[in-house]
């Protein structure tokens, strides 16, 4: 690794730490910081059930998603080689969210089980592979664009039907949740059923940081140097549905993560899509990580929620990308 | 023994044949180029010799069946350098020509010292060092087909496959960019290049081959096989010959 590289990736590093800490110390229970760590270190007590049953699991579910979904994105533009490239434009997180709503709406698994991050991983592989299938070898922009469009579109009719045909109002109210994301209320069951997929996820979608790398000179070069480019392709499907679905199956459409942390990485480690992963995934979990804390600080009765959180921040983000690279784009756009 | 050998090769795409019984050989040293108007196959042909696509009949490096290598023996190889010098990432033009090195290290090591020989090499060749550090997506189309040219050169393979390097360029960096493949094949290299130019295809290469609706249908010193009666039946064509230092090169006169 380079040296900005790496210096990005301990400073990141270090902030998920400090943030970490500050994730343990804040809640609506109103520990005193002294509190909270004899809590965390002993376990005993009401303390140690707040921090240990209630804060650290969200911590570190803050941290893994917010890897995943950061370390998804950059993945996802490595392979279409577009800086606008972003699993939730595609409606990869909805399809996740109908797919596990639907499977709890429906009864036929508890919100705890192995099922509902499988749905999730399913719904997320139909909107990926869709995805990577129209958009093609040449990935031109404006197809890839329209492809997302209608896959968005198509995951929205797909939680609009699951409303339509839900048995009880209760379901009405659990889809909202799918759809809003959050990590209130999340215990170390939930940790334990999306860290294993997430974890696959990172193992798949590292092997191809030199495809990546390849790939910016287009798909039949990389090809030429040796790049086995279908198979990345596969990987890449894989990799983001593994990451995304289980990152959706415990807390719902967290969306732009995988838009915002390569974005903020690259004016520093540059835009070499394979140097550009690692420090991708350490910024997603510090932005979700800080994120949830600022949802738990701010002032609101009803908390917000973290979808809603990310894509306030995303979104303006998304909407300058398109507005400074605007000439570049309606260039690729032919 | 040549570099580079195909017989009767046939490319399908669905149930079109966009070549037909290609039958060519690539010696080592020489440049040869490729010419015939649009859709005639080129590129087809080129790729399937480079082993991107499928192909029925026979393609040999040396003495060993293409598909015999395995995707980074092949990539060793042949160097490819396809159409339109893309470039999708802002990257260094140092860490891009250092992408043709990537058949021969792995994806976990750093480069090594014959890594970064082979890089200065190619970029002196190619004169790129003085922008060695800018973002290769702010450069001009001449320099970044020099770019281009430098990473496919530092694979250091002994076939080269280019495919239109001269397009988009003005009539001075198409000049620097035949004399770049002509030094290559000078010191050892057998090249094969996709020309739309006619009189650049004659005056640099050896050999020119003339692709026609799939097939190769002439082959041959260039005064030979881009005749004037073959240009009018390929090409559509009128041509007339210029000397330009000492070799006789067509120039297009008039559409018939």
């Amino acid at each position: 690794m380079s040296r900005p590289a790496l210096r990005i990736a301990l400073t990141l590093a270090a902030l998920i730490v400090v943030l970490a800490i500050v994730s343990l110390m804040v809640g609506p229970a109103g520990l005193s910081p002294r509190a909270a760590l004899a809590g965390l270190f002993s376990g005993e007590g009401p303390a140690g059930i707040i921090v240990r049953d209630i804060r650290l699991p969200r911590t570190l579910l803050a941290v893994l998603i917010g890897a995943t979904l950061g370390l998804s994105g950059a993945a996802l533009q490595g392979l279409l080689r577009n800086p606008l490239a972003e699993p939730a434009l595609f409606g990869a997180p909805q399809a996740a969210a109908a797919a596990a709503a639907a499977v709890i709406a429906f009864g036929f698994a508890p919100v705890t089980s192995f099922a509902i991050p499988v749905a999730g991983i399913l719904g997320a592989t139909i909107s990926i592979a869709g995805l990577v299938a129209i958009a093609g070898r040449r990935a031109s922009l404006t197809v890839t664009l329209l492809a997302g469009l209608a896959l968005a579109s198509f995951a929205g009719a797909m939680t609009a039907l699951i409303l339509n045909l839900a048995p009880n109002p209760f379901i009405a109210l659990e889809i909202a949740f799918w759809l809003l994301g959050s990590l209130e209320d999340r215990s170390s069951d939930h940790l334990l059923i999306a860290a294993p997929f997430m974890v696959a996820s990172w193992v798949v979608l590292s092997t191809q940081a030199a495809a990546f790398r390849a790939l910016t000179l287009g798909e039949d070069a990389a090809a030429s140097l040796g790049a086995d480019v279908a198979r990345t392709r596969i990987m890449v499907v894989i990799g983001v549905a593994l990451g995304v679905g289980a990152a959706v199956a415990v807390a719902g459409a967290v969306g732009f993560v995988g838009l915002v942390a390569p974005h903020l990485v690259r004016r520093a480690v540059g835009s070499d899509p394979a140097r550009v992963m690692l420090p991708a995934a350490l910024a997603g979990a510090a932005l979700v990580l800080a994120a949830d804390i600022a949802i738990r600080l701010g002032p609101s009765a009803v908390e917000i929620k973290l979808g809603v959180v990310t894509a306030l921040i995303g979104v303006p983000i998304f909407l300058s990308m398109i507005f400074r690279e605007r000439r570049l784009l309606e260039g690729a756009a032919s | 023994m040549s570099a580079l050998s195909a017989r009767n090769v046939t490319v399908s795409i669905g149930t079109k044949q966009i070549v037909r019984d290609a039958t060519l050989g690539l010696d080592a040293g020489e440049l040869v180029t490729l010419v015939g108007p649009n859709g005639a196959g080129k590129t087809t042909l080129m790729r399937a010799l480079a082993g991107l696509v499928p192909a029925q009949g026979s393609i040999a490096l040396a003495d060993k069946p293409l598909g015999s290598l395995s995707p980074r023996e092949r990539a060793r190889a042949i160097s490819y350098l396809p159409q339109g010098h893309v470039f999708h990432w802002p990257m260094s033009v140092e860490s891009i020509v250092m992408l043709g090195r990537a058949p021969h290290g792995d994806a976990f090591s750093s480069s090594s010292p014959d890594d970064r020989a082979a890089v200065a090499k190619a970029m002196a060749t190619t004169e790129t060092e003085m922008f060695a550090e800018r973002a290769v997506t702010t450069l001009s189309g001449g320099e970044k087909a020099r770019v281009a040219l430098a990473r496919a050169l530092a694979t250091q393979a002994p076939v080269l496959l280019a495919d239109e390097p001269t397009a988009a360029l003005d009539p001075r960096h198409q000049l620097v960019v035949m004399e770049l493949l002509r030094n290559a094949a000078r010191s050892g290299n057998a090249i094969l290049a996709i020309m739309h130019d006619l009189t650049l295809a004659a005056r640099y290469a050896e050999r020119v081959l003339v692709m026609h609706e799939g097939r190769i249908v002439a082959e041959g010193p260039p005064a030979e096989a881009l005749a004037p009666e073959r240009l009018a039946a390929v090409f559509g064509i009128e041509a007339m010959t210029l000397e330009v230092s000492g070799k006789r090169v067509p120039i297009a006169g008039r559409a018939l």
